[in-house]
C-alpha cells in the first residue's frame, strides 16, 4: 500500500475518474466507487471527496458522511499487513478475550494500532462467520481459525510485526 | 480418483488449502489421475478440513486432516487414523432432515450441471409454469417466515409487493450475516450459490421484480468470491438475463459488498446503505414492500429464506410445511458454535429442545467443563440457562421463554464465563455499531457501559437503574440493534445473578 505522500493530486485526480467512470450504470454507487477507491490506494484520499461529490451530484457533507458511517472505510493507509481479531461471542466463549488481550500486549498496540515500523495494524472484527472454529483472525482477507497464542505469534512474526 | 476438499472459509481456516495442495502433489508423485473437488462443507466443523473420497459405495470421510495425513490416503485408505466411514452415515448427517441444504458441501459449488443434476432448477422450472399469484400462494402455504430473525410470514411480503403498482420492483437479498454465532448463509453461498439465485429469481417472478441484489458483508471474502462468480455463470448459461431459461422472463442481479456496519443488517438500513447513503435505519412505516429500494416496491429477505424458496417448489408446499412444530414449519439450519465439542450446521425440523441440542447434537463443551449458558439468536439474543433446556426450538416458543431464535445461531459457554462481562459486551457493542438515529440505542448503549461498571464496582443502587435503561431502550428504540440489546443484558443479570452479586461482595 502507498504512503499518502507518495500520491501527487493529479494520481488520486485520474484514478478516482477512472472509478467513477467504471461505476457510471449503477444504481447506488457510491459504495462501491468507496470500495474501488480504497482497494486502490489502500484508504481514500481526501482530496477525491469532492470529485466524487461532483459526479453524482450530491454534497460533499454527504460523501464524507457515509465515509465516515463505515467501519472499512479509512482516511489513512493501514499498517503493510492487517489483522482483525474476532471480537464476537462465540469467540468469546473459545478464549478470543485472552488471545486479543494479549496480541496486543505483545505489540504495545491498542485497537486500530499499527506497529512502529509499519508492518501490522490490528483491528477488532464483530464476527467471520467461523463461530465453530473459534477464535478467529483473518489477515489480509484469509481467513484463520482456532487461533491459540503460538498461531498468532506465527502470524505476527510472518507479518512482520 | 475422485477427491473432494471443502473451499468453504471454515475448512480452510482450519488448513484445507494446504492439504488440497498436498492432495495434487501426491497424486500426481504416483500418477493418479485425480480429479479435485472444492465442495462447500458439509457443516461438520469439528471434522474440518474433512476430506472425502468417491467409492461405488458411496464417499468415504477422513478428517481433521493435516497435510502429513493425505499421503495415507493414497497408500492405504482403509487403515487411516482418520477414516471416518460413510459420510452420509455419520450421525451428524444422518440425523438431519437436510431440505434448504441438501446439497451443501455435496456438489462442486459452481457447476451448473452438477447443480442441476442434485434437483437445482426443478423448483424454478415448476414456477416458471406458474402464475404470480399461484407462486405466492406456494410460499404463503409453505408457512415459510424469515430467516433472517423478525419469522415474518415470506408469502405475506411477498404479497404485499406483488399488489403494489410500481414501474420497478426490486428482490434484495440480506446477506449482511452479522450475528455472532452464525455462518449459515455463508455456508450457503460458498457451498450453493446457485440455490440462492435461483430463490431470487422465483421471488422476481413472484412479485414482477426484474432485478435482485445480494448485500453481502465485507467479512465474507470467500463468499463475496463464489457468489460474484455463480452469477457470472448463471448468466452466461442464461438462467440470468433477459429470458430466463428461455422463459422470457427477465431477471438479473448484482452482489454488492457491506462496509463493515452491524446495523447494515437491518432492513431498512440495508436499503439506504445499498442507495449509496450512511446505514441509518429508516422508520417503519412506509414498508421496504411499498417503498424500498430506491422508493420503490421491494422483497427483502434473509439468504435462508430465500434458498430455501427451490426446495419449496420442488417438493410442493405441503412436504415443507409438514415438517415442524406450532407455527414454525418446516426446517431450521441451526448453527452450534462456542465452546461445543461438535460444532457446525445442523439442518432439522422445528421442534427439537435447546438441551437436546447442546447436549445430544453438540456433545457440551469442547472444555468438558458444564454448561453454564447458552445464547440463542445472536449478539441481541438471550442466555438461557440449563434450566431452560426443555424449550422447544421454535419462534414463538423461545419469544415465550423471554428469547429469540434470531437466525439460529446457538453459542454455548461454559462454566467460566462471566455473565456480568458479557452483559457489558452487549452495550459495548450496541455503542460501537449504533447507527445513531434514535437516542434510546445511541445514548442509552453508552450509558449501559457505564452502569455496568458501575454494578461491577459493587454498586447496589445501580441495577435498578439497569433495568429502567432497559426497559427505555426496548420501548424507545427504532430498530432491534437498541431494542434487543436488552434481552442479553436482562437475561444474564437474571438468570445469573451471582455473577453479579459476587463482584458485588468482593468489592464490599
Amino acid at each position: 500500500m502507498q504512503k499518502p505522500n507518495h500520491l501527487t493530486p493529479e494520481e488520486v485526480r485520474c484514478r478516482t475518474e477512472e472509478v467513477l467512470a467504471a461505476h457510471a450504470g449503477l444504481e447506488g454507487p457510491l459504495l462501491p466507487i468507496l470500495q474501488a477507491l480504497q482497494s486502490g490506494f489502500g484508504f481514500i484520499p481526501q482530496e477525491a471527496v469532492p470529485q466524487i461529490a461532483e459526479a453524482l451530484n450530491i454534497g460533499r457533507a454527504e460523501v464524507h458522511g457515509v465515509i465516515t458511517f463505515y467501519h472499512d472505510f479509512r482516511d489513512a493507509p493501514a499498517g503493510r499487513h492487517v489483522v482483525k481479531i474476532c471480537r464476537a461471542e462465540a469467540c468469546q466463549a473459545q478464549g478470543a478475550n485472552a488471545l486479543a488481550d494479549a496480541t496486543l500486549a505483545k505489540l504495545g498496540l491498542q485497537w486500530h494500532g499499527t506497529t512502529a515500523n509499519g508492518a501490522v495494524t490490528v483491528e477488532p472484527v464483530y464476527c467471520l462467520g467461523l463461530c465453530a472454529c473459534g477464535p478467529a483472525a483473518m489477515v489480509d482477507g484469509q481467513v484463520v481459525g482456532r487461533v491459540d497464542s503460538a498461531r498468532m505469534d506465527a502470524l505476527l512474526a510472518e507479518a512482520g510485526a | 480418483m475422485r477427491v473432494y476438499v471443502p473451499g468453504d472459509a471454515a475448512a480452510r481456516a482450519l488448513g484445507a488449502d494446504a492439504v488440497a495442495q498436498a492432495v495434487q502433489e501426491a497424486a500426481a508423485a504416483r500418477g493418479v489421475d485425480l480429479t479435485l473437488i472444492r465442495n462447500g462443507t458439509r457443516g461438520m466443523i469439528w471434522l474440518e478440513p474433512l476430506v472425502e473420497i468417491e467409492t461405488p459405495e458411496g464417499r468415504i470421510g477422513f478428517g481433521p486432516l493435516d497435510a502429513a495425513d493425505v499421503a495415507g490416503l493414497f497408500d492405504n485408505p482403509a487403515n487411516h487414523p482418520k477414516a471416518l466411514g460413510l459420510v452420509e452415515a455419520l450421525p451428524w448427517m444422518a440425523q438431519q432432515t437436510r431440505l434448504t441444504f441438501a446439497r451443501c458441501g455435496v456438489i462442486d459449488p459452481l457447476s451448473l450441471e452438477d447443480y442441476a443434476a442434485h434437483g437445482g432448477l426443478s423448483g424454478l422450472r415448476r414456477a416458471l409454469a406458474m402464475d404470480a399469484a399461484a407462486i405466492v400462494a406456494e410460499v404463503t402455504q409453505s408457512g415459510l417466515r424469515g430467516r433472517g430473525g423478525a419469522g415474518f410470514p415470506t408469502g405475506i411480503k411477498w404479497e404485499t409487493v406483488r399488489g403494489a403498482v410500481a414501474d420497478r420492483k426490486y428482490i434484495v437479498c440480506n446477506a449482511d450475516e452479522g450475528d455472532s454465532g452464525t455462518f449459515a448463509d455463508r455456508m450457503m453461498m460458498e457451498g450453493d450459490p446457485f440455490t440462492l439465485i435461483e430463490g431470487m429469481i422465483i421471488a422476481g417472478l413472484a412479485v414482477g421484480a426484474t432485478k435482485g441484489f445480494v448485500y453481502l458483508r465485507s467479512e465474507y471474502p470467500d463468499a463475496i468470491k463464489v457468489m460474484g462468480r455463480a452469477v457470472e455463470i448463471a448468466r452466461a448459461n442464461g438462467l440470468l438475463g433477459a429470458s430466463v431459461l428461455g422463459s422470457r422472463r427477465d431477471f438479473d442481479m448484482e452482489i454488492r459488498v457491506g462496509a463493515g456496519a452491524y446495523v447494515c443488517g437491518e432492513e431498512t438500513s440495508l436499503l439506504n446503505s445499498l442507495e449509496g447513503k450512511r446505514g441509518v435505519v429508516r422508520a417503519k412505516p412506509p414498508l421496504p414492500a411499498l417503498e424500498g429500494f430506491m422508493g420503490k416496491p421491494t422483497v427483502v429477505n434473509n439468504v435462508i429464506s430465500l434458498a430455501t424458496v427451490p426446495v419449496i417448489f420442488e417438493r410442493g408446499a405441503a412436504f415443507y410445511r409438514d415438517f415442524g412444530l406450532g407455527r414454525s414449519r418446516g426446517t431450521i439450519p441451526l448453527q452450534i458454535a462456542g465452546n461445543v465439542k461438535r460444532g457446525g450446521l445442523f439442518e432439522t425440523a422445528f421442534g427439537l429442545s435447546l438441551g437436546e441440542i447442546v447436549d445430544n447434537i453438540a456433545g457440551g463443551t469442547l472444555t468438558g467443563r458444564p454448561v453454564k449458558a447458552v445464547q440463542v439468536g445472536g449478539p441481541l439474543g438471550a442466555y438461557f440457562p440449563r434450566a431452560k433446556f426443555d424449550t422447544p426450538f421454535g419462534y414463538e416458543e423461545f419469544d415465550g421463554q423471554g428469547g429469540l431464535i434470531g437466525h439460529a445461531g446457538v453459542v454455548v459457554f461454559d462454566e467460566t464465563a462471566d455473565m456480568l462481562g458479557m452483559a457489558r459486551f452487549a452495550f459495548e457493542f450496541c455503542a460501537v455499531e449504533s447507527c445513531g438515529k434514535c437516542t434510546p440505542c445511541r445514548i442509552g448503549a453508552v450509558r449501559g457501559v457505564e452502569t455496568m461498571d458501575r454494578i461491577a464496582r459493587g454498586d447496589a443502587d445501580a441495577i435498578p437503574l439497569l433495568t429502567d435503561l432497559c426497559e427505555t431502550m426496548k420501548d424507545g428504540s427504532l430498530c432491534a440493534l437498541g431494542g434487543f440489546t436488552p434481552y442479553p443484558v436482562m437475561s444474564a443479570l437474571t438468570h445469573f445473578p451471582d455473577d453479579f452479586a459476587t463482584t458485588r461482595k468482593a468489592a464490599e
